[in-house]
């Protein structure tokens, strides 16, 4: 059967012998890039940095609740160079808690899904030669770094009671305005708008691409769900960062300036920050989560050797999470007090969306159903993503219930369950991901049985990390607390326990990296076999450093989502 | 304040129709699961009548403690026989290794409960499916057993049903959800006791404005002092927010510096302490007991350090403790104010014209 893949095999050979291929010196080519494959491998490299920081500090956190007491805390005070003593300690948590969340969501998932594999591949798949505006993408991505090296910077300076800002990461007014003197919450708010105008920027670009870019005759309803779950989020991107942008500029007025938004005592309200964090902050759990999707979709088909199934639905779906996502926010705040007819519409609005996520789920299954599946790599991370996306969101339903919120609001079940969406979904699609384009981008093969002893370690690691803190919730144990009465230590251990499996897993991780450059095959163009039938696939890997100087035509018989032509047709006309 | 102002808002009309339909469907469909709840429930925890009854507390009570207040009259009229109650009295508190919510002693509690419960069946059979489903793919779709894909891209019908089955599970999660939101929301009746919590970087104030409005300061208790006494440590307080047993209380909850949460698990109790509001929500326990809780929104350096403590007393016994800290009645009061001084009704008169009358404004003056 011929592939469209094989098709645009001679458009890659072509490259070889083209003069424009040649490469910039090594400054100018990774620190004034304009090409997007390069400044995806940067997002990508920042991320695997961030994502160890932020992965040891969560360490330093899960050691230190393994048993009652402060343990270990105020060592990190005097490593930070502070002064050890009980509410400098605790601080050091507070400290501790809010650079784990905001590394997490603005330096590690969403440089490494957007900027770095939504680089990548959007270009590729749709057979752009790069993006719309490859200065901008630069700016965009050092804009991230700079907003990065703020925060980091924010740890070393006075926050209140120690160093370092000990706000959580939704930083609440009261406690981030007058309850934290000094610099370090304006540079931690700082790093904010930095990573966020970077995240507007990049998000134009991808939309002008998307829209403008695709290779002749790729319609909307032929692109690839990947791209379709970043054009999603893109929007997703310019229409909420605006927002926390506000909401944070109106922290640092309060802080700074002596405006009261925030502050009854003139005029302000706390809640009103929290209603403008969350309009922005349950829409950025679907830019976390959305090109997931996406690169799931892509993998699921791949090694079923089968188009995706509903393919139209599994795009809308992604549109209507879109949507809604961006009328459900106050179920994070439900025991501010609000009116009871308000609290009845976020309950209802909240389990919307569990429609479209279910739709995605079984059409994921059922796109195997009748299949050949192949268990490589990346279709292992897939289907443990499928699995824990789904115990994640069933938590999700559950929470969603106004009333039941009452209990388990701000407690671990929380907490578990959006390490269930989190770093099961979003990581567990990040690896997938990572496997499924690794070869692609460096030419090299990782080692699969590396990669599935790396899977089985951190899927047993993480469960039994985040499992437990279901039970801690349920049991009353609040979130952000140092140290806890004795009756929560049992599951705490047990938690504790499951980050040790998980470590030893992500060693296995880098070796592999390291294997693959050292030791590793040569990749093919399309390694995966027949079931890859995206445009990447057409070229050689690595991609050459410009590709598709001469546009590829998209045959009016392929559907590229669908993978294979239809009604056997042949391939070209 | 206006969040007063909400809870007591009616809701509109067509709410309250739909409320009706939703409270008949959910009598049906609700009334096994709660039947159920019952069985699932400690059962040796939760007494089988309401125990408001001061011989239900005595059967707990140490013998020497139980002989004084015996006689009501006593408990009346000498404020010096409240004794906190010792750690056998605990009752809501986190278990060691548990898995499930602690056990509830209010009314709401009950009912949220068996919704949890309701909740958790729906979760678990979900889960469990999902993987039924991914595992008969590994088994029977994998590249050996099945060498050759199908090439299947659509079925409508299997499509509108995996969007309209989970639509009418989600409507089988809402119906019992909205009555359990309306059941919290009834405001409390007029003459339910106020008792108001503050929320302070790190403790908790309580105060009682019907009762001379004096204010306990309740801090954690030194975790050596805990463990002598045999409470748990990290949960205990030095002093307790006492309350009535039995009765709806018109717990307020607002907050002196940052925002606090005032929760207690085993009562279905959250509500955030937010500066400039005064959040208001009927707070009710059913049993005399001990309950726990901790604050619940990061407040700053000791957030893990202010846990909550209620007591909760029989009526009689809570009245002792109120003289005993100094607190009146305001029947007590009015009846006071009336023998006193009867005459002193114009000078409230708020007509007054009286021009030096507090709030009456200056009265215009012709020298200009």
């Amino acid at each position: 059967m011929a592939t469209t893949a094989d098709s645009f095999q001679a458009h890659a050979e072509d490259r070889a012998h083209d003069h424009h291929d040649h490469k910039p010196g090594f400054f100018a080519r990774w620190f004034m890039s304009t090409n997007h494959k390069d400044i995806g491998t940067l997002y990508l490299i920042f991320a695997i940095m961030a994502g160890i920081i932020g992965g040891a500090i969560s360490g330093i956190m899960r050691f230190e609740l393994a048993e009652p007491g402060i343990q270990y805390l105020g060592w990190w005070v005097e490593f930070m160079g502070g002064e050890a003593n009980f509410d400098q300690n605790l601080h050091m948590w507070n400290v501790l808690i809010t650079a784990h969340g905001l590394i997490m969501v603005f330096f590690m998932v969403m440089p490494a899904m957007i900027g770095g594999f939504g680089n990548w591949f959007v270009p590729l798949m749709i057979g752009a030669p790069d993006m719309a505006f490859p200065r901008m993408n630069n700016i965009s991505f050092w804009l991230t770094v700079a907003g990065f090296c703020s925060l980091m910077f924010s740890m070393f300076v006075p926050g209140g009671t120690g160093n370092g800002a000990g706000v959580g990461w939704t930083v609440y007014a009261p406690l981030s305005t007058s309850g934290s003197t000094g610099p370090a919450v304006d540079f931690a708010i700082f790093s904010l708008h930095l990573a966020g105008a970077g995240s507007i920027l990049g998000a134009t670009n991808f939309i002008t691409t998307i829209f403008n870019m695709r290779a002749p005759g790729m319609t909307l309803h032929k692109m690839p769900l990947f791209v379709w779950s970043i054009l999603v989020t893109a929007f997703l991107l310019l229409l909420a960062l605006p927002v926390l942008a506000a909401a944070i500029t109106m922290l640092i007025t309060d802080r700074n300036f002596a405006t009261t938004f925030f502050d009854p005592a003139g005029g302000g309200d706390p809640v009103l920050y929290q209603h403008l964090f969350w309009f922005f902050g349950h829409p950025e759990v679907y830019i976390m989560i959305l090109p997931g999707f996406g690169m799931v979709s892509q993998i699921v088909a791949t090694f079923s050797r089968k188009p995706i199934f509903g393919y139209l639905g599994m795009a809308y779906a992604m549109v209507a999470i879109g949507v809604v996502g961006f009328v459900v926010w106050a179920h994070h705040m439900y025991t501010v007090g609000m009116d009871v007819n308000t609290k009845m519409y976020f309950t209802a609005a909240t389990m919307v969306i569990a429609v479209p996520t279910g739709v995605k789920i079984f059409s994921w299954i059922a796109t195997m159903w009748g299949g050949s599946v192949e268990f490589k790599s990346p279709m292992v991370w897939a289907l443990g993503f499928i699995f824990l996306f789904t115990v994640g969101g069933v938590t999700g339903v559950y929470l969603a219930n106004g009333g039941i919120d009452d209990v388990v609001h701000d407690t671990y079940f929380v907490v578990a369950h959006f390490h269930y969406v989190l770093s099961m979904g979003a990581v567990f699609s990040l690896f997938a991901g990572f496997y499924y384009w690794f070869p692609k981008m460096s030419g090299r093969m990782h080692s699969e049985l590396l990669a599935h002893l790396h899977f089985w370690g951190f899927f047993i690691g993480v469960n039994v990390i985040f499992f437990p803190q279901h039970f801690l919730g349920l049991n009353g144990m609040p979130r952000r607390i140092p140290d806890y009465p004795e009756a929560f230590e049992y599951w705490n251990q047990v938690s504790s326990i499951g980050y040790q499996i998980m470590a030893v897993s992500m060693l296995l991780f880098f070796a592999n990296i390291i294997y693959a450059f050292v030791a590793g095959k040569r990749a093919a163009p399309n390694y995966w076999g027949e079931g890859a039938t995206t445009l990447e696939w057409s070229l050689s890997s690595p991609p050459p450093f410009h590709q598709f100087e001469t546009l590829p035509v998209i045959d009016e018989h392929h559907d590229y989502h669908d993978h294979l032509p239809r009604d056997d047709a042949p391939a070209r006309a | 304040m206006s969040l007063t102002i909400l809870a007591d808002a009616r809701p509109a009309i067509w709410i309250s129709w739909v409320f009706r339909l939703f409270a008949i469907a959910s009598v049906a469909l609700a009334a096994p699961v709660f039947a159920q709840q019952s069985t699932l429930a400690p059962g040796d925890l939760v007494s089988p009548a309401p125990a408001v009854t001061p011989p239900a507390v005595l059967e707990n009570v140490p013998d020497d403690q139980a002989a004084e207040v015996a006689d009501p009259d006593a408990v009346v009229d000498s404020a010096a026989n409240y004794t906190p109650m010792g750690p056998e009295m605990i009752k809501g508190q986190p278990e060691a290794g548990a898995i499930d919510l602690q056990p509830q002693y209010s009314d709401i509690g009950n009912q949220a409960f068996g919704f949890h419960v309701w909740l958790v069946w729906i979760m678990a059979i979900i889960s469990i499916f999902v993987l039924a489903l991914l595992v008969w793919v590994i088994l029977r779709y994998n590249r050996r057993a099945n060498p050759k894909p199908s090439k299947t891209t659509h079925n409508t019908t299997i499509e509108v049903v995996w969007t309209v089955v989970p639509a009418l599970i989600l409507v089988a999660i809402a119906i019992p959800s909205i009555s359990l939101l309306a059941a919290q929301y009834k405001t409390a009746p007029k003459d339910a006791i106020t008792i108001k919590a503050t929320g302070y970087q790190w403790y908790w104030g309580y105060s009682f404005p019907d009762n001379g409005d004096f204010e306990i300061i309740s801090n954690m208790m030194p975790e050596e002092e805990a463990r002598q006494k045999g409470f748990p440590a990290q949960l205990a307080v030095d002093n307790r927010l006492v309350v009535p047993v039995g009765v709806p209380i018109r717990m307020q909850v607002t907050a002196a510096d940052v925002i606090h949460s005032f929760a207690v698990p085993s009562l279905w109790f959250k509500i955030d302490a937010v500066p400039g509001r005064l959040n208001e929500r009927i707070f009710q326990v059913n049993e005399p007991g001990i309950y726990y809780g901790q604050c619940s929104e990061l407040c700053g350096a000791r957030h893990g350090y202010m846990p909550i403590a209620v007591e909760a007393l029989p009526m009689e016994q809570w009245r002792a403790w109120v003289r005993a800290q100094g607190g009146t009645f305001p029947e007590e009061v009015a009846a006071e104010q009336a023998e006193e001084t009867p005459e002193a009704a114009p000078l409230q008169d708020p007509e007054s014209s009286e021009p030096s009358a507090p709030g009456a404004g200056a009265p215009p003056t012709s020298e200009t």
